[in-house]
């Protein structure tokens, strides 16, 4: 966080599709030069929230103002200063990838000088020089994303909403487009994402908002987040009926929380796993840091809905 | 009313820039259909079966009564599939429309632009087929000038009621039913191969003119052509001119505002 300006803010934000309650009475700010990641599994509303941000649902219920402006009354400013990369791949199939960008720049009213140079600039930034004159048929997945990215670029804007950036990428798209976030906000481009994966909202977002079922159910810095919540490392080890009932009973100060076929302890000090690890010598164990995972079941107490 | 019509600004060029881009792109594609087919149909219907008619059609050999109409269907159909599949096609698969909302552009814009183009198509494609009934030597009037003009007003009039359709369309097969049950009988029986007093009907004629809008777009096409417009139900020449074109204004204004108002309550939920 560079400064404590607020660029965007929620106040009771609520949005509905004939019935369903996708965001429900949310409050949040985004400030200046921050990255926020909105992490929640599938349904929990952060698409929803995001495209009510760039004003392409409209709000049902409370406020959202973006730099001062209401999105209700004036979409076409707010837009003007928001780059958006949507989760589904809307990349125009009927032109190049550099035309991809001229075309896109032509919306924002960028002069067709400035939107060529940008272009060039961009798809640099994005290793897709070499794709320039390509079709969008004969980009990688990985490739499309970046181009995206790079489309969402093209008016300079003060705002940059990445929606899911890296699903479905391969393990090297994904820390491909991980370091290109990392760049952007290094230039002090304010960022907001959503993410379902934890060690995505862990390894790049300075502050992380989990949502679940339409409401904000914590906030935090994530390790802050993470020590607060699940401590410094957790245990893991296989189920099994006896050993919880034994644990709870002589370890009141262990956590013992059991995830389907795995039981999980989460402790304060070191000194308690090494008690369980004297008390069950045959079990098989594994104690790991703790991460966002945790925070998260430990928050909902379940799964994913992945 | 200020309400009910659109506001709209000079973005909606820039949506009809994209799709004229896409066009040029790959004009031999685009141009040869629109110049194959009338030649194709002067041929079989003028030429071929015209030879079997001895009598005249409205003054005149069959060939020159097909002419003017080959032009109107050439912009029924140019701007009925833009808008329609080819629309269908950008809002549902490409997802260009969502893209583009993304920027300072509206919905309302988008398909105001959308709109236009396919008008724009149906003037390419008029334009094209007028070139070859003169070829044909098949004009006799400097009023076909105005030919383009017409095309593109009757081309807005198809396009506005297309996206209607494609407002209502969750899949791309329903255009099946509009295709097969308005626009092909609006081929076949809106005096374009056939004059409509042979219908014998007042009620017919009437119910043609009244609801099929490409009637109104042919008997403008064989008036400009001609440089006399002919006369249905004991009209005057000049109550026929003020009928066709302000019935293509009045409906055009409607559908077109209707069209922007379905599609946005398709596209933003």
């Amino acid at each position: 966080m560079n400064s404590s300006e607020v660029l965007i803010r929620a106040r009771g934000l609520t949005k509905r599709f004939n019935g369903l309650t996708a965001v429900d009475h949310i409050d949040f700010e985004v400030y200046k030069g921050e990255c926020v990641g909105f992490l929640g599994p599938n349904g929990a509303g952060k698409t929803t929230t995001v495209r009510m941000i760039y004003c392409f649902l409209p709000v049902s219920e409370g406020e959202l103002t973006v730099a001062g402006l209401n999105v209700s009354t004036e979409a076409r400013a707010i837009k003007g200063m928001i780059g958006v990369s949507p989760q589904d791949d809307n990349l125009d199939p009927d032109f190049t990838v550099t035309k991809n960008l001229q075309v896109y720049a032509r919306y924002f009213d960028v002069p067709k000088e400035k939107a060529a140079q940008r272009a060039g600039e961009l798809l640099k930034f994005f290793s897709l020089g070499e794709k320039k004159d390509a079709s969008i048929y004969q980009l990688s997945g990985g490739m499309k994303r970046r181009l995206i990215m790079a489309r969402a670029l093209i008016n300079e804007p003060r705002i940059l909403l990445l929606d899911e950036p890296t699903t479905g990428l391969d393990p090297q798209g994904r820390h491909l487009v991980w370091d290109e976030i990392r760049n952007l906000r290094k230039q002090g481009v304010t960022i907001i994402l959503t993410t379902h994966y934890m060690d995505e909202a862990a390894a790049l977002c300075d502050r992380i908002l989990i949502v679940d079922n339409g409401k904000i159910i914590q906030t935090g810095v994530p390790h802050e987040l993470i020590k607060q919540f699940a401590g410094e490392d957790v245990l893991e080890v296989d189920y099994d009926e006896a050993m919880v009932k034994q644990l709870k009973a002589e370890l009141p100060d262990a956590e013992v929380e059991v995830f389907g076929d795995q039981v999980r302890v989460f402790a304060k000090e070191h000194g308690i796993f090494e008690q369980v690890i004297k008390k069950f010598p045959d079990k098989t164990m594994t104690i790991r840091n703790a991460n966002l995972e945790d925070v998260f079941l430990k928050l909902t107490g379940r799964k994913l809905r992945e | 009313m200020t309400g009910l019509l659109p506001k709209l600004t000079y973005r909606v060029w820039l949506v009809w820039r994209r799709n004229f881009e896409v066009f040029t792109k790959t004009l031999f594609v685009n141009f040869l259909p629109a110049l194959m087919e009338p030649i194709l149909y002067l041929a079989a219907f003028g030429v071929g079966l015209g030879a079997l008619i001895t009598g005249t059609v409205n003054g005149g050999t069959y060939i020159q009564f097909i002419g003017p109409s080959l032009i109107a269907i050439a912009v029924m159909y140019g701007s009925f599939f833009e808008c329609t599949y080819a629309s269908f096609v950008r809002m549902y698969y490409q997802k260009t429309f969502d893209a583009i909302i993304a920027t300072p552009v509206s919905v309302e814009e988008v398909i105001a632009g959308e709109l236009l183009w396919g008008a724009s198509r149906a003037a390419i494609n008029g334009t094209i087929v007028l070139a070859v009934v003169a070829a044909f030597g098949l004009v006799s009037s400097p009023w076909a000038l105005l030919v383009p003009v017409v095309a593109f007003f009757g081309g807005l009039l198809f396009a506005s009621l297309a996206m209607c359709f494609t407002a209502l369309a969750s899949t791309i097969d329903f255009f099946n039913f509009p295709t097969f049950l308005f626009i092909t009988p609006m081929f076949l029986l809106s005096g374009t191969f056939f004059p409509l007093q042979l219908l014998h009907s007042p009620v017919l004629e009437g119910a043609a003119l009244s609801v099929m809008p490409l009637t109104h777009v042919v008997d403008l096409m064989r008036g400009l052509m001609s440089g006399s417009m002919q006369s249905f139900l004991g009209l005057t020449p000049t109550t026929m001119w003020v009928l066709a074109v302000g019935w293509i204004a009045g409906v055009t204004l409607l559908f077109f505002v209707l069209a922007i108002h379905l599609m946005k309550r398709k596209l933003i939920k």
